[in-house]
């Protein structure tokens, strides 16, 4: 247990608290490119020397506070669309025979075991002016000119969508597998509809499958690269985006931990509320 | 359920299906088209397997694919050790000190955005060089503690919820019978947990098979993996040997996959059979 405690120790929480300091530095045109905070003035006095000017240039120039609160618009919109497309296959999935249900359950898991980046790229193949779904339709007579489709948001919300499906539907299904669908039969018997009996009794008690699959496709999509840098273009402005830029690009390591700090600010109570629930879960389930 | 809530379902689980899978099947069919122009299909040409052989003889390639399976062993390897004392404490102990720690230790690396990940782990190795000197430079050692951090979360994961539905009545027994807590572990609880540690064996391997992230972050110069390879040519547009490597990880995936489920299914049926 010690070896596990101290390996997440130094590589997990250790990293954030010199994020946090390097966040705090002065740029510098060195390698690493940043100025200590600690200085020896003199002989006997040590200086620390705290810069906020990471911090306000995150807050005046536009950009960024922009990236933000697109990132949350986007992954906010994304889990809804996850929501609206795995609940219903979730419900299916637990409700079908068991010999299939395990079938279907393969078939869920296996798209998340083949490569993230390969799958992004599928959809360029897709969506491209010259792609197959332009082909199909134009050859179907639908369209006359390709559409564009693909670096726009559109691309961009199918690319997430698409990769975080299987991450909301497996907790959702694992929710939703231990329910007693005789309630079900129950409300129906006492003269309950079938959508007034879903929303009155199947909703509630799927409430914590549905926020941890929300959490799982919601807080990582806020930070996510790949996707909006293969699909969504150059104006595709996300949060996990700028900070690559600014580390890759403009090696402004200052800048781009700065922002690593306020993101994860944002991301902190949805983490501590994932774990409550997935307590609450394991709770429920003993 | 009635007729027409059961047809509602049967058409969102289709049109689920159809959405994840069209876009894996078309890589796979236009991996054996010749057109250079990948989605517009050549007839007269295809199929044909000359993509196949331009990848088997892409240096750039096969070199990232031996980093990324190096780095993906030793990663997995790693992970479930630590994942496996990890989810044994948090499992069988209900109070110790730093139990909070640990849980939220585990849990915060499978939702953290990877970025946040990659950039905290490349500034720690800087801050270690500058300190003591280790370790000089990054490549494959940083790139594995990277991918072992967050791997090791996942495994923790799945060995807790196995462990917390063991039957602890049989490890008591051997106690019982005079078995020494060290021989028990390994002639009861590791053949019983077995099938959570090869799940978490293989999804460690996954994880860092495909991880771009935080490989970009934590490598160096001539450590290039293979999905930064494939990140690098994808920005340039679609390339037909990206489909070939596409179509051979979904097969090698997929047969892997069947395979461990049809031995798990077994084996859950004998135990059955047995109890």
């Amino acid at each position: 247990m010690a070896l596990p405690y101290l390996w997440l120790l130094l590589f997990f929480v250790v990293p954030f608290v010199i994020v946090l300091k390097i966040s705090f530095s002065d740029i510098d045109l060195a390698i690493p490119p940043y100025k200590p905070l600690l200085e020896w003035i003199g002989k006997n006095s040590l200086a620390i020397r705290l810069n906020f000017n990471n911090y306000a240039f995150l807050f005046t120039d536009s950009l960024y506070l922009h990236a933000f609160a697109n990132s949350i618009k986007v992954a906010f919109l994304s889990t809804l669309m996850c929501l609206s497309i795995g609940y219903p296959m979730a419900y299916g999935i637990a409700r079908a025979r068991p010999a299939l249900r395990n079938v279907l359950l393969l078939l869920v898991i296996l798209p998340f075991w083949t490569s993230l980046l390969l799958r992004v790229y599928a959809w360029i193949g897709l969506l491209k002016a010259n792609g197959v779904i332009n082909n199909v339709l134009m050859s179907l007579g639908i369209i006359h000119e390709p559409l564009t489709m693909l670096f726009t948001p559109f691309a961009m919300y199918v690319g997430i969508v698409y990769s975080y499906l299987p991450f909301l539907i497996l907790p959702l299904y694992a929710n939703l597998e231990k329910m007693d669908w005789q309630l079900l039969e129950a409300a129906e018997d006492l003269g309950c509809r079938p959508w007034q009996a879903f929303y009155k009794i199947t909703l509630p008690l799927s409430r914590n499958g549905i926020l941890a699959g929300s959490m799982l496709v919601f807080i990582p999509a806020v930070g996510e690269f790949v996707i909006p840098a293969l699909l969504g273009g150059p104006n595709a402005l996300m949060i996990g985006r700028v900070l690559w830029d600014e580390f890759f690009s403009n090696r402004a390591w200052p800048v781009a931990s700065a922002v690593a700090i306020l993101l994860l600010i944002l991301l902190v109570p949805f983490m501590m509320w994932y774990q409550s629930v997935q307590a609450r879960e394991t709770a429920g389930a003993r | 359920m009635n007729y027409r809530s059961s047809f509602f379902i049967l058409t969102c689980i289709a049109f689920g299906f159809a959405f994840l899978y069209i876009p894996i099947l078309s890589m796979v069919v236009f991996s054996f088209n010749a057109s250079k122009l990948v989605t517009v299909w050549d007839s007269a040409n295809s199929p044909t397997f000359k993509w196949y052989y331009a990848l088997l003889n892409n240096e750039e390639i096969l070199d990232a694919a031996w980093i990324s399976l190096k780095v993906a062993v030793i990663n997995a390897t790693g992970s479930v050790i630590l994942g496996v004392l990890a989810g044994f404490g948090l499992a069988r102990f209900s109070q110790f000190r730093g139990r909070f720690t640990l849980n939220a230790m585990t849990t915060a690396p499978l939702v953290m955005p990877e970025v946040i990940t990659g950039l905290s782990l490349l500034l720690l190795f800087v801050a270690l060089e500058q300190l003591i000197g280790w370790p000089a430079g990054r490549g494959i050692t940083t790139m594995t503690i990277g991918h072992m951090t967050f791997s090791m979360a996942y495994v923790t994961v799945i060995v807790n919820s196995r462990l917390s539905s063991f039957d602890t009545a049989l490890e008591e027994a051997a106690m019982d019978l005079g078995a020494r807590p060290f021989k028990i572990f390994f002639v009861i609880t590791l053949p019983i947990i077995f099938p959570a540690i090869l799940s978490g064996w293989l999804l460690a391997f996954t994880l860092s098979w495909d991880d771009l992230v935080i490989s970009s972050f934590t490598s160096g110069p001539g450590s290039s993996t293979l999905p930064m390879v494939v990140f690098s040519k994808v920005r340039l547009g679609v390339s037909p040997e990206i489909n070939v490597l596409a179509t051979i990880t979904l097969a090698v995936v997929s047969t892997m996959i069947v395979a461990v489920s049809i031995w798990m299914a077994r084996r859950a049926k004998l135990d059955k059979g047995a109890a």
